[in-house]
């Protein structure tokens, strides 16, 4: 008998919203026009596109000629970051970003890196949290055109001292983009920054819908070719279906955000104390208490990683992992990296709407022995 | 300059750790071994790995064998 499916990844891809469905199918029908046109057709879909932008500002709480919609959180992300450093290349190159920022702004960086630009790397400590005071020194170096903070870590969950980072840069006179994916829907998003990105999938909106967010006054400037879609901030022609369910479904999870945070949270508590007391040296990393409340990080000793996964899937349990041998590159997480924590046997649990207690109660339960099975086989019991 | 050296290069996370963790309890408390290892999760596991199990991480030093970890045992 093959075990029932538990998806454990919501931090890679929740599952659709029943909102998003809904409204997917329905502007399907509806939003298939080009909104910029000057007939019946487009001016439906321009309607629908104007709805979608003014639910998603009211829920963000920002105005509607602030927020573009983007073709991934990524591309998102790739225009917070080479935007915000073009908007302000006459007064410097240099961008100040944490060491655990998502791969989209670290790989950004590299690329402003190799255009001639500069850039500073602030550390986190082993919970994995933003060195404010190495942070604020950086951004207070001549010639810094933007910092970039991601609100709270993708890898462990641990949230970031945004209101304090955004102070320093305030201070400064320093643009802060905050990096959002993990945090919109799930938990309240500090103020005081300048630019914002997130990701439809990762709330339960479908893939290939971005948000990005410019706060009026703020100097940025298209990274890209002209085209005056979207505030001429992202080009080409938009998913309208998607991004109508996406909007939709932002404001079906932000209407429940605070409940769910309050029935995810102990979950995760709960599998912070049993996986550190019932799976032998293991090592659950990220801030216990400051953390968003549906996602957990821990690494087992000796044991492989791609195999761990292998086995959780066999099990029916999918999961994500930052160790080296389960990415593309072979390298390890940069964020587990950063912290200076176990990368190998890492194993990351993120919850979402769909998830229930027997689901968690039963992985608690299986764990333990498929760990244990790996190490045997490995032949690593009793080191 | 280490007693002993473990060479584990070519080896994947997580099996340089785990070569320290086998040889480590055969030698002397003090003894300080120097793992060769390319992957580059050793940089992270093998601090990492001390940390755990308290014993003593000394640094790493790059040499014309690549990366390597030096690693005193401390109980």
């Amino acid at each position: 008998m093959s075990a029932s499916p538990v998806y454990l990844d919501a931090a890679t891809a929740a599952p659709l919203h029943p909102v998003a469905r809904q409204a997917l199918l329905a502007a399907l029908d509806d939003g298939w026009a080009d909104p910029g046109k000057l007939y019946t057709q487009a001016r439906r879909a321009r309607q629908l596109l104007d709805a979608a932008r003014a639910a998603a500002a009211e829920t963000l709480g920002v105005r509607p000629d602030e927020l573009s919609f983007t073709p991934s959180g990524t591309a998102a992300a790739h225009a917070a970051v080479l935007g915000g450093l073009a908007g302000r290349r006459r007064v410097g190159r240099r961008l100040v970003h944490s060491a655990i920022e998502h791969s989209a702004v670290l790989h950004a960086a590299e690329r402003h890196v190799a255009d001639g630009g500069e850039a500073t790397s602030v550390p986190v400590d082993r919970l994995g949290g933003l060195d404010v005071d190495v942070w604020a020194a950086a951004v207070r170096a001549p010639g810094v055109a933007l910092a970039a903070l991601i609100a709270a870590s993708h890898e462990v969950g641990t949230l970031q001292p945004v209101s304090e980072a955004a102070a320093a840069c305030a201070d400064a006179g320093v643009p802060l983009y905050v990096d959002a994916a993990q945090a919109v829907g799930r938990v309240p998003v500090p103020g005081g920054w300048s630019v914002l990105s997130a990701s439809a999938h990762k709330w339960g909106g479908p893939a290939g819908v971005g948000l990005l967010v410019v706060r009026k006054g703020t100097r940025w400037e298209s990274p890209y070719p002209a085209d005056e879609r979207e505030s001429g901030r992202t080009p080409g022609a938009l998913n309208l279906p998607a991004v109508v369910a996406a909007a939709a479904s932002l404001r079906a999870v932000a209407a429940d955000a605070a409940a769910e945070a309050a029935r995810l949270s102990p979950l995760v508590d709960l599998i912070r104390s049993r996986v550190a007391a019932e799976v032998p040296d293991v090592e659950v990393v990220g801030d216990p208490e400051r953390r968003l409340p549906h996602l957990v990080t821990f690494s087992c000793l000796y044991v492989d990683g791609e195999a761990l996964l292998h086995a959780l899937d066999r099990r029916g349990f999918a999961v994500s992992s930052g160790s080296s041998c389960t990415s593309s590159t072979l390298r390890p997480s940069h964020v587990l990296e950063a912290m200076g924590v176990l990368s190998h046997g890492n194993v990351r649990i993120s919850l979402h709407r769909e998830t229930s207690a027997a689901d968690v109660e039963r992985f608690l339960a299986e764990l333990p022995g498929i760990v244990a099975a790996l190490r045997a086989e490995a032949g690593v019991v009793g080191l | 300059m280490p007693d002993e050296v473990l060479d584990c290069r070519g080896q994947r996370c997580p099996l340089p750790v785990i070569a320290v963790a086998r040889r480590m309890p055969e030698l002397p408390v003090g003894t300080v071994v120097r793992v060769l290892a390319d992957d580059p999760a050793a940089a992270v596991d093998i601090p990492a790995w001390c940390r755990m199990r308290g014993q003593e991480f000394l640094g790493t030093v790059t040499g014309p064998d690549g990366p390597a970890y030096d690693v005193r045992r401390h109980h």
